[in-house]
Parts: structure tokens; C-alpha cells; sequence
């Protein structure tokens, strides 16, 4: 050892800082427990939740930070399931939810925290149905993405929709959908096939919003559903009828707004009981004219009041 | 340190007790976390493995469908033959680059060249999975259509190869370590006899140091078997039997990766998931189980 130049003092050194800070790690304040802590002048408001909603909630918390200095907030993604577990166990002050919250999830909620989450509808999405921009088609029905993205669904290829696809050499369509338990694949899935019907294996189950558009823009051969403000110009949005005889709408603001397009849904937020201070002033302002221009402008549809 | 052993107690310094049981403790804690993840993983998921849960279903079936309305199934089929053909893939690629470049540059390449090579090997185990999956994700994708004229390229061949980049750093420093442990005077043997350089590596130190290559092809598989965000941006994330190296695919441990953090806690998804997980640990333990055995056959020999 003495050789080495490393003495039995020095290791002892070491071992001790080692095991010190441990100790010291131990000490430290825990702050995974408050809520929106009051022991500093400024107020951190934590919210968390879907995939689909975290760039909105970031755009939000941004805006704000900038025009109040009392509140900060805190964004971060995971899944509309992730902001609900956090919502349950008490560790945010706002869940971000492009889903309804389940009976279950409520009253786990209601039981761990002792208050029940309180709803709010902070504007609308419609989820676009997405191609390859050099796919020759424009147009789909409902009809025909149930048998798409449905259990032993008919429609595997592209000439079963009437289309020569030229830059998809094998034909096969190729399904891209979203892991099975976000909130845009529960929302997507119920649209087109209710509740009875699974959608067949074999689809691509990409994780995140972003992913999907990226994806398409880069495979010609594919279809997917996405947020519709995730459009970049590598792909294209379909305009989509409830039926073959059906008029056919474009996802926009207008179609939404008076309900004509058919896949769009409500985005939530949900506060731990009735929301007081701070977290009410921010679901206020978010609910106010300005904080909805936040929601047009990311390519969201704020909602019909503004 | 067998002559300090032999010494009577009074004799060691204080010091050096202290050292040995904080070093003991150290090996002693390894186990306690093995066993504690074990045992934390096995209480998640034994309440539905043990009431419920059709075992056969899980093993066999293809059909993956845990937030189905109508009918959930928790079929497992085509996550394992996923996991299993993807590494097998990885393995295909890593094992011959991995072990040739570990022979390079333990026996044919300059001192100068070898410090330069080890360097940028390490350098290559550092780079985080999460940049590999985008890698595949965007690049490789690309490159996979446009020489395959594959429809899209997140495939098992996509993963494979970035599993492949990730586990080759750690066959390559293993298997250096291993020729070099092969005592000089083999190879002076060997040349004195007059083997030629090429002769002297397959003769006589591949066999010398079996044992340590083989170390290193199961350590570079398990890393394979365990990786999960490269996999899971990288093979398609898709149920589906694996056909060939074109078709799109998912593994266990992506699974996990991208359902645990939407699944309400205790529910039978969530429950399921950590079965996954003791699934996972089996096969782990079968694996390390046969190069164990293996091991101890060469050793009999």
C-alpha cells in the first residue's frame, strides 16, 4: 500500500468523507412534501400531466412568470396518467389532462388528500389525422380509420382506399399510434371504434406527440393521429367526415368551434380541491382572454366564450 | 496480505479493522439491493401473478391489450421474441467487431494507436442510450429506407444496430482485459516454435482466454437485454412477431418504460408490468446461470 503512495490515513479520509455525506444528504430539507411552499416571497406553483398539453402549460408558465412576481410555475410532461398519479399523491398544485379523469382516480384522489379535484376545461384540441405530405389523398371518413387502426380491420393497404401511392412502393399502410394508456390514444380509440372494439397490434405506439408528426414526416408509407398543433410541413392533415356521404371538414378553429370536426376533445386541468391563492389566480388568468391567445396561437382551440 | 492474515490480532492497526468492515459492508450491501429489488418487484406484481393472472396466456399469447375496454389480454409472446431477436441481432453484429477489435488492440496494433483506440472506446461507452434511440430515431431510420427500400426504419435491424454500437465498448475493454491476462510466455512459447502472429492469437491465447471472452459476450448481451430507451425509440415500439430483420418490433423493457408511468398504481396493468419485470430478472438469472455452468465446463477440461 505505502508503495501505491496512498496510506492508510488518507483511505480512512476518504471512507469518512464518503460516509459524512451520506449523513449530510440525509439532513437536507425535505421539499418534496409542501405544495406550493408559502416560506419564500415567491410562490411555485407545480403542474404536470399530458404529453399533449406541455408545451401549451409551458407557453402559460412563461407568460406568467413574466407578468406577476409572486408566482413562478413549474411545468413538466409524463402523460396525463403521470400529472393524475402526481395529482393523487398530492405532489402538484395542477394536473394537466387531455382525458376526463376516471371514477377510480377521483375517488383515490379525494381518499389520499382528503380533497376532490376540481375540473377545468382550459380549451379544445382536435387530433389530426396525419400522412406523409406526398401522399395522393385528402380526404378520409370515420368509417375508414375504424377499419384502419381496428381489430382485423379490412383496410391494410393503400390501393383498399382507392389510392396509388407512388412513393410507397409495398403499399402497406403503416399505423402509427401513441403508447396504450395516453390519454390521446384512449380519446382516439373511443372515436373510431367505441368502447367494445381494440385496435389491431402491429401499429408503430410512439411515445409522445412530437414523435408521431416527426415520424410521418419522414415515412411515406404512414398514417397517424396527432394534436393538430403539432402540423410541420412535412406532413399532411386529412379532412375528415363522420360518414361516407357525410360532409368532410379540415381540422381548424371554425370546425371545432362549432363541433362539426369530428376528433376533437376537451383539454383539462384539475386543481386539488377548490383552487385558493395563487394556483386560483393562475387558473383565472389562464381562463381570461389573454392566457386563451396563448392557446390559438400554439395551434390549440381556445374556447368559445373568447 | 496472506503474511498481515497470519498476524496475531493485537498486531493490526486499528485502522485497517476499520477498512475491512467498511469494505465488507460495501460487498454485503451489493447483495441486501439485489435482494431488495427482488423482493420489491416480486411484492408489486404477486398479487395478480399469483390471483389471476393466466400464466399460460401471458407466456404464449401474442395479443398485447392491457387498457382494452372489452377485453384485456396480457399476452407476452411477442415482447420476449422481441427482446430475445433483437439482442440475438445486436449480438451477431457486436460479438465479431467487438472481439476483433479487442484482439487488435491488445496484440497487433502500436502502444501509441492502442492508448488513442482506448480512449475513443471509452468515449463511446459514454454517450447516453437516450442519444442512440434518436440516432436511430432520425438517421438511422433514413438510412435504413433509402438502402433497404424498407417503408419505414424503425425496424429490430435499426435497434439491433444500435445496440450493437452500445454494447461493443464493453465486449472490446472485457476481452482486451482477458488476452492480456494470458501470461507472456504463451506467446514467447508460441514464436519460439515458429507460429506466425495470426497463429499465436487463434491457437493459442483465444483458448487461453475463453473464459474472459466469453465473460465479455454475456456481459455485452446483458446490456443488450436490459437497454431500454434506445430500444424503444429505435425498434418501432410495436407488437408484433418478429418475422426479420425489416419487421418492426417491441421488447420487454420498453414496454415497461413507456406504460409504467400512465398506469394507476395497484391496478392490474400496473401489476402485470412488474410481472414483466420479474420475467425480466429470470431470464437475467437463466442467462447468467448457463455462462456460469459453461464457464465451469470449460474449466473442467
Amino acid at each position: 500500500m505505502r508503495k501505491n503512495g496512498l496510506t492508510d490515513y488518507t483511505l480512512i479520509c476518504i471512507l469518512v468523507v464518503w460516509v459524512f455525506s451520506f449523513a449530510i444528504i440525509g439532513c437536507s430539507p425535505k421539499d418534496g412534501e409542501s405544495v406550493a411552499s408559502q416560506n419564500t416571497a415567491q410562490v411555485i406553483i407545480k403542474n404536470k400531466g399530458s404529453d399533449t398539453m406541455v408545451n401549451l402549460a409551458q407557453a402559460w408558465a412563461e407568460k406568467y412568470t413574466g407578468i406577476t412576481s409572486t408566482a413562478s410555475v413549474e411545468v413538466s410532461g409524463g402523460g396525463s396518467g403521470t400529472g393524475v398519479a402526481a395529482l393523487i399523491n398530492g405532489t402538484v398544485d395542477i394536473a394537466n389532462c387531455s382525458r376526463q379523469i376516471k371514477p377510480k382516480e377521483l375517488e383515490l384522489a379525494t381518499q389520499n388528500t382528503g380533497k376532490a379535484p376540481q375540473e377545468f376545461i382550459v380549451g379544445y384540441d382536435a387530433l389530426a389525422v396525419y400522412v406523409h405530405h406526398d401522399t395522393p389523398i385528402d380526404k378520409i371518413t370515420i368509417p375508414q380509420l375504424a377499419e384502419i387502426y381496428g381489430e382485423d380491420g379490412k383496410i391494410t393497404k393503400w390501393s383498399d382506399l382507392g389510392i396509388a401511392h407512388g412513393n410507397c412502393p409495398s403499399n402497406r399502410i403503416i399505423r402509427i399510434s401513441r403508447q396504450s394508456n395516453s390519454g390521446t390514444y384512449f380519446y382516439f380509440r373511443e372515436a373510431l371504434l367505441g368502447k367494445t372494439r381494440d385496435f389491431e397490434l402491429g401499429s408503430l405506439d410512439l411515445h409522445g406527440s412530437k414523435d408521431v408528426v416527426e415520424v410521418i414526416g419522414r415515412t411515406p408509407c404512414a398514417i397517424g393521429y396527432s394534436g393538430m398543433g403539432y402540423a410541420t410541413s412535412h406532413v399532411k392533415m386529412l379532412e375528415v367526415a363522420t360518414a361516407p356521404d357525410a360532409p368532410y371538414y379540415p381540422p381548424n378553429l371554425e370546425n371545432v368551434l362549432a363541433k362539426t370536426y369530428p376528433i376533437a376533445r376537451p383539454l383539462y386541468m384539475y386543481s386539488l380541491g377548490e383552487p385558493t391563492g395563487e394556483v386560483k389566480a393562475y387558473l383565472n388568468w389562464i381562463l381570461s382572454a389573454e392566457g386563451q391567445k396563448i392557446v390559438e396561437k400554439l395551434g390549440f382551440v381556445p374556447l368559445a366564450s373568447h | 496480505m496472506n503474511i498481515l492474515r497470519k498476524k496475531s490480532a493485537a498486531n493490526v492497526p486499528f485502522s485497517e479493522t476499520v477498512i475491512e468492515t467498511l469494505i465488507r459492508l460495501c460487498g454485503v450491501s451489493s447483495i441486501i439491493f439485489v435482494f431488495g429489488i427482488f423482493f420489491f418487484v416480486f411484492r408489486e406484481g404477486a398479487g395478480f401473478l399469483f390471483g389471476g393472472l393466466d400464466l399460460g396466456q401471458f407466456l404464449t399469447s401474442p395479443e398485447w391489450y392491457p387498457t382494452s375496454l372489452s377485453n384485456k389480454r396480457y399476452g407476452t409472446l411477442a415482447l420476449i421474441l422481441g427482446t430475445f431477436s433483437v439482442t440475438a441481432l445486436a449480438m451477431c453484429i457486436a460479438v465479431p467487431f467487438g472481439l476483433g477489435a479487442a484482439i487488435f488492440v491488445s496484440e497487433f496494433c502500436s502502444p501509441k494507436l492502442r492508448e488513442t483506440f482506448k480512449v475513443i472506446i471509452e468515449l463511446l461507452a459514454a454517450i447516453p442510450s437516450v442519444v442512440w434511440g434518436f440516432i436511430g430515431l432520425t438517421l438511422m431510420n433514413q438510412l435504413i429506407i433509402a438502402v433497404f427500400k424498407a417503408p419505414i426504419g424503425l425496424t429490430m435491424l435499426n435497434g439491433g444496430i444500435m445496440l450493437a454500437l452500445m454494447s461493443v465498448p464493453i465486449i472490446v475493454s472485457i476481452a482486451e482485459d482477458a488476452l492480456k491476462a494470458v501470461p507472456d510466455s504463451y506467446r514467447e512459447a508460441a514464436e519460439a516454435l515458429g507460429a506466425t502472429r495470426w497463429q499465436v492469437v487463434y491457437r493459442v491465447l483465444l483458448p487461453a482466454a475463453k473464459n474472459g471472452l466469453l465473460a465479455a459476450v454475456l456481459l455485452g448481451a446483458a446490456r443488450s437485454i436490459g437497454e431500454t430507451m434506445a430500444v424503444l425509440m429505435a425498434t418501432g415500439h410495436s407488437v408484433n412477431i418478429p418475422l426479420g430483420p425489416l419487421s418492426w418490433i417491441r421488447t420487454l423493457t420498453a414496454t415497461i418504460a413507456a406504460e409504467l408511468g400512465e398506469v394507476a398504481r395497484g391496478d392490474e396493468h400496473y401489476q402485470v408490468l412488474f410481472i414483466i419485470g420479474i420475467l425480466l430478472f429470470t431470464i437475467t438469472f437463466v442467462v447468467n446461470l448457463i455462462a456460469d455452468l459453461v464457464i465451469k465446463g470449460i474449466r473442467q477440461e
